[in-house]
């Protein structure tokens, strides 16, 4: 681990000056970094995409701001008589069997990949970072408590855990959400706890309790921005598991039936065995699938070399 | 804190935690939705069968006294009726266990031999070619979900190729053999399985691979690599012997958690290839209310998962003789 290295934000009286030039640092690390830009562009489009989906319509005083929508079609809108079609100029994508438009499903579907890779990704960063900070400064029971409880966490198989949840609570957008958060905060919190207790012992923080510095203020003023780097490297992490647990979870039949998903097209697939013929059908999500997590990831590597230079990815 | 002390905690902590997760299932499933009696009044059932039934099924009685019920028959083995079958739940959750075992532990066989292989290689011939495509190759198969990678593999290989079968685990009509050789030993068993095992593999083959790679480049900076080197020992000697041979130790460590996560992971892949294993008879149990499967199947997954990382925590200290205990 990179422990010793001294952090360019580990004094507390930066400027915001100080703060927007570290912050221009880091996106430094993605110079000279082809991976890193490739997954930053991927990303972006698909941050594109999924903003401009549908057609917006803003009211703002006397003005009315409309952008047209990506989709070409309403993604549940049918097609009478263009069942099952092959790519066409009117379905780029084809149509799926009730004749809906599989360009326009996959460019919706985008939306409900970014709200819950970004929504599950910060909730349990959140939360795992909190843990981990509490567990780590207070030590002794408060440290054994926690970490028990991060322990039967790691006890708890993801998947069919959010099966079980997501039976019993409803189908919906927000369970799914809850279910990938209640598992995926477990390693922030292992990763911080253990980045915090090595601070903790560091002369900043010392000096800090010296001059009289309530606890509150040591733990985020103090140390959270030390540690920030590796919460950001796992939330980049936690976007992608969130990413492929939804998929799988629709993918199962789990999905929320209102907000159509990426997962979910290739569950109707299955349903409505159209696999063998319909490639056009099944592909297009899949792929899409696996270009935003590995965007995610090759972030993450980039990201990663920040956090711990040791690890020697030149 | 010495060795003995630390086996007695982390023994004391396994009571705890499997406590916890049968706590959280009782909770979870007497959260569910419809009472277990709502697909029997579909039947006609009149009002008094119906209370008749949830007497039979303990449903009447205060909480806690569920609960004792339930950690009882859950000591004993005894996971109840399933509501689908009409069969105990122990009898049908069995054979599906060990379908899902040999299907995973064949793909995590794999993944490993693999992985292993391929991060050592790529450790050793750091700043290549070979290394830098090895981490595009090996990121692009950890992006992708099982179920996408199932269905790749079936599209080229079923649908294309008609190489495999597409579904199953047998052909139909094959006779069962009553062995386990028989049963799992056959050609045409192998023949199903190829395809939901590379699924597997793909899946996995990531951690062991990255792992590997990082620490063989941790190992290939020590002193004792120069020294085999300066020795005058052929490259691949120092290679197989020295610097793979100790980076192997982190992996068992993770081998042993990774055993756990693939219990999720053949939820997935048993659905895609129509495996008659555990995960996919807990998706279709949960479909159909039918309770004590699903229950069943969850309970026998984590308790894998618990027991694979407990024996990855004993694996870690046992291997590794600089770990201090904590």
């Amino acid at each position: 681990m990179s422990t010793e290295q001294p952090s360019p934000i580990d004094s507390t009286t930066t400027s915001i000056g100080e703060r927007f030039a570290s912050l221009r640092q880091r996106f430094e690390v993605f110079e000279g970094d082809r991976l890193g830009q490739i997954g930053l562009a991927i990303l972006a489009l698909f941050i594109f995409i999924g903003i401009f989906a549908r057609p917006y319509t803003i009211e703002l005083f006397d003005f009315t701001i409309s952008t047209p929508g990506l989709a070409p079609y309403d993604p549940g809108e049918r097609a009478v008589g263009d069942r099952l079609e092959s790519p066409s100029v009117a379905h780029p994508l084809g149509t799926t069997d009730m004749g809906r438009d599989v360009l326009s499903q996959l460019i919706a579907g985008t939306r409900v990949t970014l709200i819950v890779g970004s929504l599950a990704a910060f909730m349990a960063v959140f939360i795992g970072t909190n843990v981990g900070l509490i567990s780590a400064y207070f030590g002794g029971w408060v440290d054994d408590v926690l970490m028990r409880i991060t322990d039967i966490v790691y006890g708890v198989p993801f998947l069919p855990f959010a099966i079980v949840l997501v039976a019993v609570l409803g189908s919906s957008i927000v369970n799914i959400i809850v279910a990938i958060v209640l598992i995926l905060w477990r390693s922030t919190a292992r990763v911080i706890r253990a980045q915090v207790l090595s601070h903790k012992q560091r002369p900043y923080v010392e000096s800090a309790q010296a001059i009289g510095a309530g606890h509150v203020r040591i733990m985020y003023r103090h140390i959270l921005p030390n540690v920030l780097p590796l919460t950001f490297l796992y939330a980049a992490f936690a976007v992608a598991w969130a990413v492929i647990a939804e998929a799988s979870l629709s993918f199962l039949g789990f999905g929320d039936p209102n907000m159509l998903s990426w997962g979910e097209m290739i569950y109707n697939v299955y349903t409505a065995n159209a696999i063998r013929e319909a490639w056009w059908w099944v592909f297009p999500p899949g792929i899409c699938i696996m270009l935003f997590v590995m965007s995610v990831f090759f972030i993450g590597r980039t990201l990663e070399k920040e956090v711990n230079p040791e690890l020697n990815h030149q | 804190m010495g060795l003995r002390a630390y086996v007695v905690r982390r023994c004391l902590q396994l009571v705890v935690t499997f406590w916890a997760f049968f706590t959280l299932l009782f909770v979870l499933f007497r959260m569910m939705p419809g009472d277990p009696t709502s697909m029997f009044i579909m039947d006609g059932m009149t009002p008094e069968q119906r209370e008749q039934r949830i007497a039979e099924l303990g449903l009447n009685e205060p909480l806690h006294v569920q609960y004792i019920e339930y950690v009882r028959q859950l000591l004993t083995g005894d996971f109840g009726q399933s509501f689908i079958y009409n069969d105990p739940v122990t009898s049908i959750i069995v054979v599906r266990f060990m379908n899902t075992i040999v299907l995973m532990a064949t793909a995590l066989i794999f993944a490993y031999i693999i992985g292993i292989t391929f991060g050592a290689l790529m450790g050793w011939w750091r700043d290549s070619r070979f290394e830098r495509g090895g981490i595009i190759v090996t990121l692009v198969a950890r992006s992708s979900p099982e179920f996408w990678v199932g269905i790749v593999l079936l599209s080229v290989f079923v649908f294309w190729l008609g190489w495999f079968p597409s579904s199953g685990m047998r052909t139909t009509g094959g006779e069962l053999g009553g062995g386990f050789v028989a049963r799992y030993g056959s050609l045409d068993f192998l023949h199903h399985l190829f395809l939901p095992a590379l699924t597997g593999a793909i899946a996995y083959l990531a951690t062991p691979t990255l792992l590997m790679r990082s620490t063989m480049l941790d190992v290939l900076n020590a002193d004792f690599i120069e020294i085999k080197k300066a020795e005058g020992l052929p490259e691949r000697t120092v290679l197989y012997k020295h610097a793979a041979r100790n980076s192997i130790l982190p992996i068992v460590t993770v081998a042993a958690i990774a055993t756990g996560t693939a219990m999720g992971g053949s939820v997935v892949i048993e659905t895609v290839f129509n495996w008659p294993g555990m995960g996919r008879e807990m998706v279709s149990a949960v479909n159909n209310n039918d309770y004590p499967l699903a229950m069943a199947a969850f309970f026998l997954m984590g308790s894998v998962v618990i027991i694979m990382n407990f024996v990855a925590d004993l694996a870690y200290v046992y291997l590794d003789p600089r770990v201090e205990y904590e």
